[in-house]
């Protein structure tokens, strides 16, 4: 029960992610929705379990969510544009049909990265100080 | 110019990579690829030098934050290209040098990691053109030298060392930037080039000497000058290769780059000229008398290093009379004397780099440096034993080294100024000459330290457990060779060094003399007796005699004042900001989180208060407002009802639930008013924060009314009332005012300009995306702080690496 809930929170976490640029959502939303889903993970099963199923360092997660949103804004500086600015394409793809491409998807990535890296990392941090 | 730029962010991407190479090339190979860095841009940097002498300069800039005015521009000229080609050139022999010197055990990613970031910086400093931009990379030379010093971290005195270097540079390089403030404010630019030629806006501002100390502050902090210098001795604690490359060549110079960079800017004034060759000199007579009584060569040469660089800044300050005279011989005496710092600047490097690789070496092969330790070690070691004669008497200014030529055209400079009568010299200037001979004498004292007390005399037996003294292997010999040659070379040869690397140089110190016959002077080995080739040899003579006879007169540096030091004042300084502040600071942090919020509930009123009051103008005007409708008005009730059951619960859990009941009826809120993105987040983040809740519930204390005295409850009551207040009337006086126009207005070409249907998303991520990026930031930083403290604190007992 738990798992099936666990991956419908996760869907709904990226949902919220994608559809963010046009409908309500976005980095920070989706980012808060995944981590709650590892939360409910971590309240379920014991810790050990979780970190058999989910082998990565949530810290690491976050350090590379402040990487891509960082990163995004020094790419715009390479393209010769002031630092951050965004850029969108409409692009072809042959199941989705016309689709919007944006840096400022990579940018709210980041976003959801850091926010979920470090929600976890700060509950985790506790919880495993109770033990 | 993209090779300027290249320049700059090449270490800088490297450092980066450095740590995913060093996989691939383990242990000291991984030096291999750091020295491909500094080596492929000397070379591209040298390319330059011909169209650089013909007079081209390079500037390149791309808007940064232009909003600010502030603008990555890179710039260039001749004076910028002796230190980048310093830069470089001397890191790639460090680099050469270190991959032996470091042995396997050491953490050799992180060591080259900090030296590419120190150099990217350094290279910044020297190449920008933006105040700002430099400020930036000169802050990042300091905390890169700091990591530097730091390396054995394990070791108390090279965090002592550390930490002081870092402050007193930190601080000189805050006064620096009020001073760049200042500029702006007089000029309205950061652009060097634009500040130069708006001198004459400058000079009559009355912020123009304020400006001026300030700058002059960062420099002499940076370049060791007394009463600064004392951080330098205490870098020594860097592993060998550091201090050649930081502590002598490069960064320690970056103060002198900055004066001869100003000298456009200020010069002409007699306060620059004072201040700058004043406390040159007095820092060359400082360092070199204190040199002298040294045991440890390391620190010995520290003192040299800072008695060069006050003597370099001694010359430019002479430099700056050019400005104030018309004659042209005059100028011509003057700029002579920028020509020998600039001169002497390289010199320096050559002959002080290949002093502390001598070092360095001796440190590696006997394990001291103690000169009471060491001995005889001519016949043992005898390329070590060349370089470091070559490089010593150099320093000391004797021929055939190219320290001979630089130390002449000083005393010249020095002599020089009995014939300015321009600025109504007073009988003070005549004492420059002689303050010079005699930080001159002290320094041919010391160059015959090192070179007879280290390797004449009588050898030492090895202490137990070290092997006996043998030459260095040949690779840790070749940096030091490389610069010892060119000690000779630049000997026989100056006048190649004057015309290509000096020259344009020049033209950058003096942008209005360009071109000016006798600008650039001929270098002679040999110019006849006058007045420069006597002090040189009363220097010998009497150095001579004075090293002779010094176990009889070292006791003067037991008496008096020259036991006083500055590091006292410095130590007792820290100790009485840290007590004091520790007083200061307990007086409120309480550890309790109630007294917390209610200062930030006092503060939020006070600013409130004091702003409303200003306001004056109070307008209520509900006319535009809906008709609050039924269901509104059960949430708000429910609202209400849970936030005023708080106040009564029993238990804590209560308590939380309540809480949570609050939130999610806001959430409701929400919906109902059509803001789902509001919504959306506020269920999440109640949800997350109620599980948090439960998972501290552990730690929290009992739930108890904790307070008995009921003036602390009126207290903590008229602090909730006062709060809510504020709030309440700020969103009720929202609506009666229309101050600005509304921004919403803006944001209806959103989905032009950022391609978004959903504004708050498009707001977020592309118009105001450098918010997101820093909250971003601070969120991981917070996180990482939390997890840190958490982890910390569990391991209280196990003792810690600062106690050791």
């Amino acid at each position: 029960m738990t798992k099936i809930v666990f991956f419908i929170i996760l869907t709904f976490g990226v949902e919220l992610f994608i559809s963010g640029h046009n409908n309500p959502g976005g980095g920070f939303i989706g980012g808060l929705v995944l981590s709650s889903a590892f939360v409910l993970l971590y309240l379920v099963y014991d810790i050990e379990t979780v970190h058999r199923g989910t082998p990565f360092d949530f810290k690491r997660v976050a350090a590379l969510g402040v990487l891509l949103a960082v990163g995004t804004g020094m790419l715009s500086i390479l393209f010769g544009e002031s630092f951050l600015s965004q850029t969108t394409w409409l692009v072809d793809l042959p199941v989705f049909g016309e689709t919007e491409l944006g840096t400022m998807t990579i940018f709210e990535a980041g976003v959801a990265l850091t926010v979920l890296g470090v929600v976890v990392t700060i509950i985790l941090g506790i919880s495993e100080d109770v033990e | 110019m993209i090779t300027v730029l290249l320049a700059i962010f090449i270490p800088f991407i490297a450092a980066c990579l450095v740590p995913f190479i060093h996989k691939i090339l383990t242990g000291r190979r991984i030096g291999w690829f750091v020295i491909t860095i500094p080596l492929f841009l000397f070379i591209l940097l040298i390319r330059l030098v011909p169209s650089l002498s013909n007079g081209a300069s390079y500037l390149y800039t791309f808007p940064w934050i232009p909003s600010a005015d502030v603008y990555f521009s890179t710039h260039l000229d001749g004076l910028s290209m002796i230190f980048a080609l310093l830069i470089t050139g001397i890191g790639s022999l460090v680099v050469l040098y270190s991959i032996y010197y470091l042995s396997e055990r050491e953490a050799i990613g992180r060591f080259y990691t900090y030296l590419l970031l120190f150099m990217g910086a350094m290279l910044g400093v020297v190449l920008s053109d933006n105040l700002i931009v430099l400020y930036v990379f000169w802050e990042l030379t300091s905390i890169s030298s700091f990591l530097l010093i730091a390396f054995w971290y394990h070791r108390k005195q090279s965090r002592y060392g550390a930490k002081k270097s870092m402050l007193i540079t930190v601080t000189g390089g805050i006064f620096m930037l009020v001073g760049f403030l200042m500029l702006y404010t007089i000029t309205g630019t950061f652009n060097l080039q634009e500040l130069i030629s708006m001198r004459e806006v400058i000079a009559a501002d009355s912020l123009f000497i304020p400006a001026m100390l300030l700058v002059l502050i960062g420099a002499f902090t940076k370049s060791a000058q007394f009463p600064f210098h004392i951080w330098l001795p205490d870098a020594m604690e860097a592993p060998t290769p550091v201090s050649a490359y930081l502590h002598s060549a490069t960064m320690v110079k970056a103060g002198i780059y900055l004066v001869a960079r100003f000298t456009p800017v200020f010069a002409g004034d007699t306060t620059w000229f004072y201040v700058v060759s004043c406390v040159g000199l007095l820092t060359m007579l400082w360092g070199s008398v204190n040199a002298v009584k040294q045991t440890d060569l390391k620190a010995l040469l520290a003192f040299s290093t800072v008695s060069q660089l006050g003597m370099i800044m001694s010359l430019l300050g002479i430099g700056s009379l050019a400005f104030a005279s018309s004659e042209s011989t005059q100028i011509a005496l003057f700029t002579a004397a920028t020509f020998a710092a600039l001169f002497h600047l390289i010199n320096h490097s050559t002959f002080k780099g290949s002093l502390f690789m001598v070092v360095g070496i001796l440190d590696h092969e006997l394990g001291t440096r103690n000169i009471k330790r060491l001995g005889g070690l001519a016949t043992i070691m005898p390329i070590t034993f060349t370089i470091a004669l070559i490089g010593s008497f150099s320093m000391a200014g004797l021929p055939p080294f190219n320290g001979f030529l630089s130390k002449e055209l000083f005393f010249e400079a020095m002599l020089s100024l009995k014939e300015a009568n321009l600025l109504s010299m007073d009988s003070l200037v005549l004492l420059f000459p002689i303050i010079a001979w005699v930080g001159s004498i002290f320094t041919f004292i010391y160059c015959m330290i090192i070179v007879f007390q280290t390797f004449f005399g009588k050898v030492h037996a090895p202490a137990p457990g070290q092997r006996p003294a043998h030459e260095a292997p040949i690779q840790m010999l070749i940096s030091p060779m490389v610069l010892g040659s060119l000690v000779v070379l630049i000997f026989i040869f100056p006048n190649l060094l004057g015309t290509y690397i000096l020259g344009p140089a020049m033209n950058a110190v003096y942008p209005q003399y360009e071109g000016m016959p006798g600008l650039v002077p001929e270098i002679h080995v040999w110019h006849g007796w006058e007045m420069p080739i006597f002090m040189t040899i009363g220097v010998i003579i009497i150095g001579i005699l004075l090293y002779g006879l010094l176990r009889y007169w070292k006791w003067i540096y037991s008496v008096g004042f020259l036991q006083w030091t500055l590091d006292r004042l410095y130590n007792a300084l820290l100790q009485r900001i840290e007590r004091v502040a520790s007083v200061v600071t307990k007086t409120y942090m309480t550890g309790s989180v109630r007294d917390y919020v209610a200062y930030i509930m006092l503060f939020f009123i006070a600013l409130v208060g004091i702003g409303l009051l200003g306001f004056q103008q109070f307008i209520f005007d509900f006319s535009d407002d809906a008709v609050i409708e039924i269901n509104e008005s059960i949430i708000i009730f429910v609202m209400m009802c849970s936030s005023v059951a708080i106040l009564f619960a029993k238990s804590r859990i209560t308590a939380i639930i309540l809480n949570g009941v609050l939130g999610y009826s806001i959430a409701i809120l929400f919906v109902v008013f059509r803001a789902p993105d509001l919504a959306l987040t506020q269920i999440i983040v109640e949800t997350v924060t109620t599980v948090l809740f439960l998972l501290c519930f552990y730690y929290l204390p009992e739930w108890k009314n904790e307070y008995k005295s009921v003036s602390m409850r009126i207290r903590n009551g008229l602090i909730a009332v006062a709060s809510g207040v504020a709030v309440t009337v700020i969103a009720l006086l929202v609506q009666g005012h229309s101050m600005y126009p509304s921004i919403s207005i803006y944001y209806e070409t959103a989905s032009r300009l950022a391609g978004g249907l959903n504004v708050v998303n498009t707001i977020l991520g592309d118009f105001r995306a450098f918010d997101t990026m820093l909250e971003v930031l601070v969120l991981f930083i917070a996180g990482l702080g939390v997890y840190s403290l958490v982890k910390l604190r569990r391991k209280k007992g196990v003792d810690h690496p600062e106690e050791k």
